[in-house]
């Protein structure tokens, strides 16, 4: 038996294998001000696991670290068995970690095929010479990103969006271009920064479906910042919690339901609603 | 299905671009032999051609790289001298002018390509504003450096000096560059034609580049900078690309202005050379590439047509440009364009229902 750090949260069937995202005591400050610290996370290669805290508690710090948009003050990021440090984000993304965004950033004046085939980027073979004359395998090159791509938006039913501008589809199809686009990068991690932001419950149903068939289908881990508790405990198999950029608790969805210091950073103190309610 | 309607999007932009232009040679080529082209305007014509490269290959840096430079002439000027002094150094070695005017301008475009890749690795790490004025203040720096520049060749080969033209130490050379005189002694090789080729080549790598792997990076980072990163696209390499491809057309079409003269000088390339070919460049739409062939036809010709109001010249062309402005950018005109437009599809359907 492979020993387990004790604050790993892999679910079984990846715990052989070396985790595919490790971080050991990260923390960042913001001039005085620290936003994250001593975070420590295993993420399995196959596991759907759950970011999840309050408001402010420092989640999606946690990701801009993870993706190297802000470089760490503390720790590391120890990504697929390499570290990411001194690395760029766009470095880090062809390590393998892909990401979507909070507010979506999409490249809203290109088409959606498009869209996903800036996501192919780095797997597409074209040179310079081949981008400005048209020649030297141009063609070839660009009709297997084309095949790619669609083959992508054909997985979340979107093909025959294809031409569409991307700034003009509705919100849930954004949102889910923007999965496609990240997918395209060929991650061996997703992160999904609350992917059920804005969705209605059967649109979110659909959102969970399709996370698990991204795990299944691709063979990759998952990592989900989320505030609907319902989704999170129903797809995640290892849930960390995060409360004023500290780890306050970490577990399956069972454990965080039923744990005591979770509770008490959503809903309080049971002492101070009640002096609340005397003041 | 889909196919034929992505590829009819990229060949009809295609069409219409070098239709237009391959369109108004056939018209004027035969004008101008035929001496129906008034002298004035039959001068213009160069001009015109290199001025729309110029459109062209700065919409590449503000419509699809989406940043505002407003140094474009600097490169203008680089590849203008470049292709003079390279002209001029050619000519007993390379007879045939069509031939030297070829080398003239690609050595043009490459001086200018190596200026932009000087340039574009400090400038490019700055943003909106910042880059803008940077950009102006390079312009300016190009000229005021080829302002103080003497240049001459003679047997022993190619003299540069930034004090005087006797400090050059020439034994019976020929002077090319005169400092604040500019360039001396150019065999005037420009022609239509060149001009017309040039464009087209110009139509060529951008509308290719554009449409290109290298091309959606950089209309990717444009869009999103952040989102560019976060699928591993190297920001500021892509920038400088497109940049420096910028900059060496830019250069190409200085190259032919300046073989469009016997003397040039180097204030010709200033701030406000860099801010017309951005007005054309606006007006006729970022990243509308036919747009900026058409306004900067137009444009061009329009302080010329206007001669007749003689001293009012310029307060027209400045309210011609404000006019412009308000029409292509008002809501209502839209509507009424695209109500017009439906109309006459309308019509058309009902004709060919009747008939």
């Amino acid at each position: 038996m492979v020993p387990v750090p004790s604050n790993a949260i892999i679910p079984e069937r990846d715990i052989d294998k070396t985790p595919i995202l490790e971080t050991h005591h990260l923390g960042i400050d913001f001039g005085g001000l620290t936003a994250v610290d001593e975070f420590s996370l295993t993420v399995g290669r196959t596991e759907i696991a759950g970011l999840i805290g309050p408001n402010g508690a420092g989640k999606t710090t946690v990701f801009n670290l993870l993706t190297n948009v802000y470089q760490p003050t503390r720790g590391d990021i120890i990504l697929d068995g390499r570290t990411t440090a001194r690395k760029t984000a766009a470095q880090v993304s062809r390590m393998g970690i892909a990401r979507t965004f909070q507010n979506i950033r999409l490249f809203s004046e290109m088409s959606v095929i498009d869209n996903v085939k800036v996501g192919l980027h780095n797997s597409i073979n074209q040179s310079l010479a081949a981008s400005i004359t048209h020649l030297f395998g141009y063609g070839k090159s660009e009709k297997k990103s084309r095949d790619e791509a669609l083959e992508l938006l054909d997985f979340f039913n979107m093909a025959d969006l294809a031409e569409h501008q991307a700034g003009s589809l509705p919100y849930g199809e954004q949102r889910r271009l923007e999965i496609a686009r990240a997918l395209a990068t060929h991650p061996c991690i997703i992160l999904l920064d609350e992917p059920a932001a804005g969705m209605n419950p059967s649109e979110t149903t659909e959102l969970m479906e399709n996370i698990r068939r991204i795990r299944d289908n691709f063979h990759i881990a998952v990592m989900l910042i989320e505030h609907d508790m319902n989704l999170v405990m129903n797809i995640c198999e290892g849930i960390c919690v995060l409360d004023h950029g500290k780890v306050i608790a970490k577990g399956s969805p069972e454990e965080i339901k039923s744990n005591p210091a979770v509770i008490e950073a959503y809903l309080g103190r049971k002492k101070e609603a009640a002096e609340d309610a005397e003041g | 299905m889909k196919k034929t309607r992505k590829l009819n999007k990229f060949t009809l932009t295609n069409i219409k671009a070098y239709g237009i232009v391959i369109l108004a040679f056939i018209i004027l080529y035969p004008m101008q032999s035929a001496g129906l082209i008034s002298n004035s305007i039959s001068g213009q014509l160069v001009p015109i051609c290199t001025y729309i490269v110029m459109a062209i290959s700065l919409n590449l840096t503000v419509g699809f790289l989406g940043e505002l430079s407003l140094g474009h002439a600097g490169f203008m000027s680089v590849g203008a001298f470049t292709g003079v002094i390279t002209a001029i150094c050619l000519q007993n070695a390379v007879p045939a002018p069509a031939l030297r005017l070829l080398i003239a301008i690609i050595a043009g475009g490459i001086f200018a390509g190596i200026a932009g890749l000087v340039i574009g690795i400090p400038v490019l790490r700055l943003r909106g504003d910042y880059l803008a004025i940077v950009t102006l203040a390079f312009g300016e720096i190009i000229k005021n450096i080829i302002n103080c520049l003497y240049v001459g060749v003679d047997a022993s080969g190619l003299h540069i000096s930034m004090t005087n033209a006797d400090a050059l130490g020439m034994v019976n050379g020929q002077l090319i560059l005169n400092g604040p005189q500019g360039a001396v002694g150019i065999t005037k090789m420009a022609s239509l034609t060149a001009g017309v080729i040039l464009i087209l080549f110009t139509l060529f790598v951008v509308l290719n580049f554009v449409n290109s792997k290298t091309g959606r990076a950089v209309t990717a980072i444009r869009d999103n900078r952040i989102a560019a990163e976060s699928v591993g696209i190297g920001v500021t390499r892509y920038k400088l690309t497109a940049f420096i491809i910028s900059a060496a057309l830019a250069g190409m079409a200085g190259a032919l202005y300046a073989m469009n003269f016997s003397t040039i000088a180097a204030k010709k390339f200033d701030f406000n050379t860099s801010i017309l070919i951005l007005v054309f460049v606006v007006l006729g739409g970022m990243g509308n590439i036919v747009g900026s062939i058409i306004a900067t036809a137009l444009l061009y010709m329009l302080p010329e047509l206007l001669r007749g109001v003689a001293d009012y010249r310029m307060l027209v062309y400045a309210i011609v440009l404000i006019a412009v402005m308000l029409a292509t950018n008002s809501e209502k005109a839209k509507q009424l364009w695209e109500r017009t437009s439906f109309k006459l599809k309308n019509n058309k359907e009902k004709e060919r229902g009747e008939g």
